[in-house]
């Protein structure tokens, strides 16, 4: 069924084209002022100002290594992570603990944990997996670098951007 | 040979063109595109420099350091030919426009011609064929379509803007800028009679036909560089980006600063015609003859006053361009020949009308 559009019957001023460029001026100056007076919001000046604080609980940034509160670290180089990864970012060389050492009794540890964040696709299926709670998915998103080397995370990086976690999983420590 | 003129219109030429001028191309650029953040509830170019005033000098490193490409299908010669034709036009007609009243006993004009707004249409038409040309090179359909479309906007705008300015040269009786200038500082801008003989019936009754030349003169001068609402060689949404779709790099830049080139222009010269030049409101500060000495201080001044109306104009123009949407092409050509070209018409009749009445 056809719809008729009544077109709209113009004053003889609209058909001066003029008033209408007045009236849109209005607009357009209006939204100059109050922008030059800064009471438009604008959008977020990236780089200077950072929507960090109000990121949630939940988010899944760059996935890093932790230590507990005794300074040891927290990965016993199972390769659960590894296996589990779908990009295949994570390569793991596990290496024995010799037994002079303080943790000698977790038996293994990595001598190598690296992540490919070029590859990585922040799913947090290693840290769902792990079962030494040792990796977690951190806040950290904005990661750069300037050739592909640089991209990969490697075990020293990934401590430093995971820190210490306190609590949960006790059965390594030598007094329970 | 008369080396004290040769020097003098060199150095004027220098500092008044490429010194002031392209400068103020590229801050127009800059302008653009701040204000019409701004009236977009946006941010626009603030990274490079303070408030991103050098966003200009980064974009002319980026088209120089472009690849020149030139595609294989194009006409040579034509396509390399119609980015010079572009510019070189809108920046020869500042040749006339008088920037100042006098430095150093030096009358601010490059040329002190006697036939200056016929200088001006001359010359500002040759535009076209820089538009035209491109368009045909190009070898391509949009390119094309744009530069047809070029041709008939600009011919059908050129008759209304010379019929607009009939008027008003018929007021003056002169067809010399800088003594159109001169009579407009001691006896009212042609818009604003309210000091010196234009305080009388006699200016006010003439104020009338002035504002409806000044009015098709503006449209017309939108027209004529390819502003919106009237952009339609351009015209992203119907021909990608029209006569300069296949053009790249420093070649498209001088498309696009011609345009601002003839943007710069077109507001001096209207300026010129309409609001004073370079002459300060109410008869402040005005030499009594064309011929007489200002001190310096002086003409710095009017060098100033005459600036501050050209960036005053171009904003106008920038708003106008973010108010406005594109007129529809048959729009375009009825407003110029059925609505502009009458008007004008019946302008002049009035103003010969007005004149006899008066005198």
């Amino acid at each position: 069924m056809a719809i008729i559009v009544e077109r709209p019957k113009l004053k003889w001023w609209e058909h001066l084209y003029l008033p209408g460029l007045v009236l849109g001026m209005r607009v357009t100056l209006g939204h100059l002022v109050r922008n030059l007076l800064g009471k438009t919001k604008v959008t977020m000046q990236y780089p200077e100002e950072k929507w960090d604080s109000h990121l949630p609980e939940h988010y899944r940034g760059a996935p890093a290594l932790v230590t507990d509160e005794h300074g040891r670290e927290r990965c016993v180089a199972c390769q659960l992570c590894e296996f589990i990864c779908p990009p295949r970012a994570i390569t793991i060389k596990p290496e024995e603990i010799p037994s002079e050492d303080k943790w000698a009794k977790v038996e293994k540890r990595p001598r190598v944990f690296e992540i490919d964040m070029i590859r990585c696709i922040y799913c947090g299926l290693c840290e769902e997996v792990c079962p030494e709670q040792a990796i977690y998915l951190r806040k950290d998103y904005a990661i750069v670098g300037t050739s592909r080397a640089e991209m990969v995370h490697d075990k020293e990086k990934l401590y430093q951007i995971g820190g210490v976690r306190t609590g949960l999983v006790n059965k390594w420590n030598e007094l329970k | 040979m008369d080396w004290h003129l040769i020097i003098a219109a060199t150095v004027k030429i220098v500092v008044f063109v490429f010194l002031t001028t392209l400068p103020l191309v590229a801050m127009s650029v800059w302008a653009e595109r701040r204000v019409s953040a701004a009236i977009q509830d946006r941010v626009g170019p603030n990274r490079v420099g303070p408030f991103g005033l050098l966003q200009a000098v980064a974009d002319g490193i980026k088209f120089l350091l472009k690849e020149d490409f030139t595609p294989a299908h194009v006409r040579k010669f034509y396509f390399w030919l119609a980015p010079a034709l572009t510019m070189v036009p809108a920046l020869l007609t500042c040749a006339v426009l008088p920037f100042g009243s006098k430095l150093f006993g030096e009358k601010m004009v490059i040329a002190d011609l006697d036939v200056g707004p016929l200088f001006v249409f001359a010359i500002a038409s040759l535009t076209v064929y820089g538009i035209v040309l491109a368009g045909w090179a190009s070898n391509s359909k949009y390119p094309f379509l744009g530069g047809v479309r070029s041709t008939s906007q600009m011919i059908s705008y050129e008759i209304c803007m010379g019929l607009s300015i009939v008027p008003l040269v018929m007021i003056y009786g002169e067809l010399n800028l800088g003594r159109i200038v001169q009579d407009q500082a001691l006896n009212g801008w042609t818009l604003l009679p309210l000091w010196g003989d234009g305080l009388s019936l006699k200016g006010f009754a003439l104020a009338i036909p002035m504002f409806i030349s000044f009015i098709i003169f503006t449209t017309s001068m939108f027209a004529e560089t390819n502003r919106l609402p009237f952009d339609l060689p351009e015209c992203e949404t119907e021909l990608v980006a029209g006569y300069h779709t296949e053009y790249s790099s420093m070649k498209f830049a001088l498309f696009f600063l011609g345009e601002y080139a003839a943007m710069i222009i077109g507001s001096g010269l209207c300026v010129t015609l309409f609001l004073g030049g370079w002459s300060l409101p109410f008869g402040w500060l005005a030499p009594a003859t064309i011929d007489a000495e200002v001190p310096w201080w002086q003409g710095l001044i009017h060098i100033g006053a005459f600036f501050a109306k050209v960036i005053a104009f171009i904003l106008f123009f920038i708003v106008v361009r973010w108010t406005l949407p594109r007129f529809r092409y048959d729009q375009l050509m009825r407003l110029g020949w059925v609505f502009f070209f009458e008007i004008a018409l019946a302008n002049v009749i009035l103003t010969a009308l007005l004149l006899m009445w008066l005198e």
